[in-house]
């Protein structure tokens, strides 16, 4: 059983349905990937299921817990992080203080103390934040704002964490140690859900990847295996020949 | 029956001039996204301006209306949207709030100095007092008029906004503006229309109340106060759900009007409620309307480099600050006469009231219109316990806001932006109605307070008690600065730049936003009580709902973000009306030069107010900067000189959207890009030789377009 599952989850948008009866499944210790093309509704799946936006029907369950109802801070303390497509930092305050924020919000509803100076040291060491950790967020390149946020995320000590195109802005060097980043990570527990639109990265790292289009999950399996489904290379990928290079 | 049927169709009357007021509200809201709190004050104008030809110059009805209606109001939208409102893309809410209250006073300021306030106007009704009979009851022509206008609004809009090439574009506005524009819609120009759209609307309603109300400056101004809870009713979008607000609203007061008659028997001796229900009925429409509305799910804005922010404090320039003020208030008040000693001195409580909205406004992006009504609580706590002079009667009007603000926040809370302002709006309306009418809690408007004894010293002179103000803001003031520094100010900074971020890290944004705002309301109990004490009484007139408007006002004048802004602000309040009071009386085109003058210092506040659009920082944080870059110039080599203090100036300045769309990009724009980019100048240089130049040109300006530049990796442009 997944850290994170989502059941049937479907929504309206006014008269267009954005998802259409999507499952997903996340399991600890793995990175599950999920693509599709601009507009098939990955970012709304990730909404519905951090509480930020409510589906008509389906159910989000936390830990074997039914979190549907729930709120999203009531989500987030129960162990579920994520970031955003377009990135949501504090910009009025520096990179540290964005991730002593986060840190002191978990203290705030967590018994399990660690002092928030020691938390923050260690993941700015983890994801490797030192060059700018004093800088403003609002004039961090994206590259360095995704790190930023990605931060943020782990200092609470999430069960799962949902990255929303987590490397994109970042370049070539960036994203190869980000994979590492990610793989590191799992080894930890840690669930990760990822939407991402490089297909290389997401063919590396992902253990699982599920395929949306249209609002529809129309294929999931291994990397290979979406690779060589028909109805994937139709709707998003295109000849196999374009990836996975 | 026939007093059923005479209430229903007065309820209609009422219901059709809401109707057409509150629709004007919600199409310049829905365009641009800027809740109009001077829309009565233009409605006030349109009807002055009727009287004007109408009366004035005696020109026949129609032509009258017909010049307001297609006119005036029409060119006050488009004035008031290409000098005012086109500077405050990318400013924030309060900021909007603000400039909108600041044209709301130019506007009652500017109405005495065309039409002479010691005269009365008065316009017929139209088709003078010809009525007929509908079931028994007699009806105006006026009143049938003013129904069938409103359905003909209803009707033209619809038609309008679904059926016109116009009104199409300016909706594609209201969803995409971006998006808008690259299918060929003008979003300036779409503005521009909703605002002349919005404005005629206003000035219709004006016209069609003014045989009522009478012209009288303020009442045509604050009549739209109810129109705002039928806009609301409509969540500010929707015109039908608008139109039927109207009638509910319309329909309740008429009916109250007439039925709610006698007090309840279990009402204890001193207390009324007929009449002040009477007239809350709007507010409390609205604040009922607010709580069941749903909430707005949080949306997500993206990373955002704000124009509003100010760098923090420091601890040595704050107490710095603190000493010079106490100092120099020691000082002044003793070369200061009696008289503007208690000028002063209301500006320094005033100040503590301002300072109550730094935590709440200016850290955590919250907008409350009642800070006035908490102080007055405060003020009224203090006459009732501590009318001596006793610092319990302060302890108490402390605790008692503090209360009351936990009870207003508990439903209001859930509540984001506009809609909070709103609520709170509404609730000092209803504290100005019901509770400081009441004559068991504030006598006949006024209650008696003395100045403050502590263990034994008085402070009942004066400068002593002047003295007092300043420390106590001095403390309160490090007590603010000291919260800022700390998690509870990161936290409230955090949430007011994104909350979908605090409530998925786990931030419970309600119990947040509650503690900042008992916080709050606590801290404007104390200015309040204080206050009370430098006039030695606690007075109604002090803390009425209006009062809220010049004191959010001037506290973002002066910079709604800093300690200093709002001690700024407070001393800004109170010189204008100590120079009120020494302009000497003089006649002017046979009107009283005092009252001339004094309009002319309400459009101080209206100027400030409008200016903020331009600079929302405030004036502490402008000067600050000012200050730095100058002595910086003296003092310090080339080499050591701190970055341009205001690097987002540059960026504003480029009309973004517009480039490479609307007109091809020049010279000028790709420095200003490069600079916005933080590229120095070698490399945007090498960046433009040779063929590739107009293709990086494209490129950099879509970058910057796409991240509402935000120095975005200047090096991928290589």
């Amino acid at each position: 059983m997944g850290v994170l599952e989502a059941q049937g989850i479907r929504v309206k948008f006014g008269g267009h349905i954005a998802v259409i009866d999507a499952d997903i499944d996340v399991e600890p210790g793995r990175i599950t990937g999920l693509i599709g093309p601009n507009g098939a509704g990955k970012t709304t799946l990730f909404n519905v299921m951090t509480g930020l936006q409510t589906p008509v029907t389906g159910r989000v369950l936390l830990n074997g817990i039914d979190v549907t109802g729930f709120a999203p801070h009531d989500r987030a303390q129960r162990g579920m992080a994520r970031t955003f497509q377009r990135i949501e930092l504090f910009g009025s305050l520096t990179a540290r203080e964005n991730l002593q924020v986060a840190a002191e919000i978990k203290r705030s509803f967590s018994a399990q103390q660690q002092p928030v100076a020691e938390r923050v040291d260690h993941v700015i060491e983890l994801v490797g934040l030192r060059p700018f950790i004093d800088t403003r967020a609002d004039v961090l390149t994206t590259g360095q704002a995704r790190l930023v946020e990605l931060a943020r995320a782990l200092v609470t000590r999430p069960k799962v964490v949902l990255l929303d195109e987590p490397a994109s802005g970042l370049d070539a060097d960036e994203t190869e140690s980000f994979a590492v980043l990610l793989q590191q990570l799992t080894r930890e527990g840690l669930a990760i859900l990822l939407v991402e639109h490089d297909i290389p990265l997401v063919m590396k790292v992902c253990h699982r990847i599920y395929v949306l289009d249209l609002g529809r999950i129309i294929a999931s399996g291994t990397g290979e295996e979406v690779q060589r489904d028909p109805a994937v290379i139709d709707a998003y990928l295109g000849a196999p020949a374009d990836v996975g290079h | 029956m026939q007093d059923l049927v005479q209430f229903t169709i007065f309820g209609l009357v009422l219901a059709a001039i809401y109707a057409v007021a509150a629709s004007g509200l919600v199409v310049t809201y829905t365009t641009t996204g800027i809740f109009n709190f001077a829309h009565g004050a233009i409605g006030m104008i349109g009807a002055f301006a009727y009287w004007q030809l109408r009366v004035g110059w005696h020109w026949p009805v129609i032509p009258s209306a017909l010049i307001v209606l297609i006119v005036v109001g029409p060119g006050m939208g488009i004035v008031i949207d290409r000098v005012i409102m086109r500077g405050l893309e990318g400013v924030s809410e309060v900021t909007k709030t603000v400039v909108s209250i600041g044209l709301l006073f130019g506007l009652i300021a500017l109405a005495p100095i065309i039409w002479n306030p010691k005269r009365t106007y008065s316009v017929e009704p139209f088709f003078g007092a010809n009525r007929v009979t509908i079931f028994g009851a007699g009806v105006t022509w006026h009143q049938l008029t003013a129904i069938a206008i409103a359905i003909a609004v209803a009707v033209g809009l619809r038609l309008f906004l679904y059926g016109t090439r116009a009104g199409v574009s300016m909706r594609a506005v209201v969803d995409n503006r971006s998006l808008a524009r690259l299918n060929g819609a003008r979003p300036t120009r779409a503005s521009s229309m909703s605002w002349a759209l919005g404005c005629a609307l206003a000035a219709l309603s004006g016209m069609l109340v003014a045989e009522r109300l009478g012209l009288e400056v303020l009442a045509l101004t604050f009549l739209v106060v109810n129109a705002y809870a039928a806009a609301v009713v409509g969540r500010l979008v929707s015109l039908p759900l608008t139109f039927l607000g109207a009638v509910i609203l319309g329909l309740t007061q008429s009916y109250a009007q007439g039925y709610l008659k006698d007090n309840p028997g279990w009402l204890p001796e001193g207390y009324d409620l007929t009449t002040p229900l009477r007239l809350a009925i709007p507010v409390i429409i609205l604040f009922i309307t607010l709580l069941v509305l749903p909430s707005a799910p949080l949306r997500t804005y993206g990373l955002q480099r704000s124009r509003e922010s100010v760098p923090r404090p420091t601890w040595k320039l704050s107490i710095i600050g603190f000493g010079v003020l106490i100092a120099a208030v020691a000082i002044v008040s003793g070369l200061l006469g009696e008289g503007d000693l208690v000028g002063w001195s209301r500006g320094l409580a005033v100040a503590l009231i301002m300072l109550s909205l730094v935590p709440l406004t200016g850290y955590g992006g919250q907008i409350s219109l009642a800070q006035m009504s908490f102080a007055g609580i405060g003020a009224f706590t203090m006459a009732h316990f501590g009318a001596t002079g006793s610092p319990i009667g302060l302890v108490l009007a402390v605790i008692v806001s503090g209360c009351v603000g936990a009870v207003v926040a508990l439903p209001a809370l859930r509540l984001r932006g506009i809609y909070l302002a709103l609520a709170t709006l509404a609730f000092a309306y209803f504290v100005d109605k019901v509770v400081f009418t009441q004559k068991a809690l504030v006598e006949a408007g006024s209650m008696p307070v003395a100045r403050l004894q502590i263990a034994g010293i008085s402070f009942a002179g004066p400068r002593a008690y002047m003295i007092l103000l300043a420390v106590v803001f001095s403390l309160v003031g490090a007590g603010v600065i000291f919260l800022r520094l700390g998690p509870f100010g990161r936290r409230l900074q955090a949430m007011k730049d994104s909350p979908a971020a605090c409530a998925t890290l786990g931030m419970n944004l309600t119990i947040t936003k509650m503690q900042v705002f008992i916080l709050s309301a606590a801290i404007a109990g104390l200015g309040g009580a204080l206050l009370a004490g430098v006039n030695t009484q606690a007075q109604v007139d002090d803390f009425n709902a209006l009062q809220n408007l010049p004191v959010l006002l001037l506290a973002v004048a002066g910079g709604i973000a800093l300690v200093s802004g709002s001690l700024f602000g407070g001393l800004l309040f109170a010189s204008l009306g100590i120079i009120a009071k020494k302009v000497p009386s003089f006649e002017f085109f046979g009107v009283d030069g005092k009252v001339v003058v004094q309009d002319l210092l309400l459009l101080a506040p209206a100027l400030i107010g409008i200016s903020l659009g331009r600079n929302p920082n405030g004036a502490v944080n402008d000067i600050s900067v000012r200050v730095k870059a100058a002595y910086e110039k003296y003092r310090l080599p080339e080499g050591e000189r701190s970055a341009d203090p205001s690097p987002t100036s540059l960026v504003q300045s480029i009309d973004l959207e517009s480039l490479g769309l609307d007109r091809p990009f020049t010279a000028a724009d790709l420095t200003l890009i490069d600079r916005g980019l933080h590229l120095d100048e070698e490399s945007a240089a090498s960046l433009r030789v040779g063929a590739a130049a107009s293709w990086t040109g494209v490129e950099r300006t879509s970058w910057a377009y796409q991240t509402g530049l935000n120095a975005d990796e200047p090096e991928r442009v290589s």
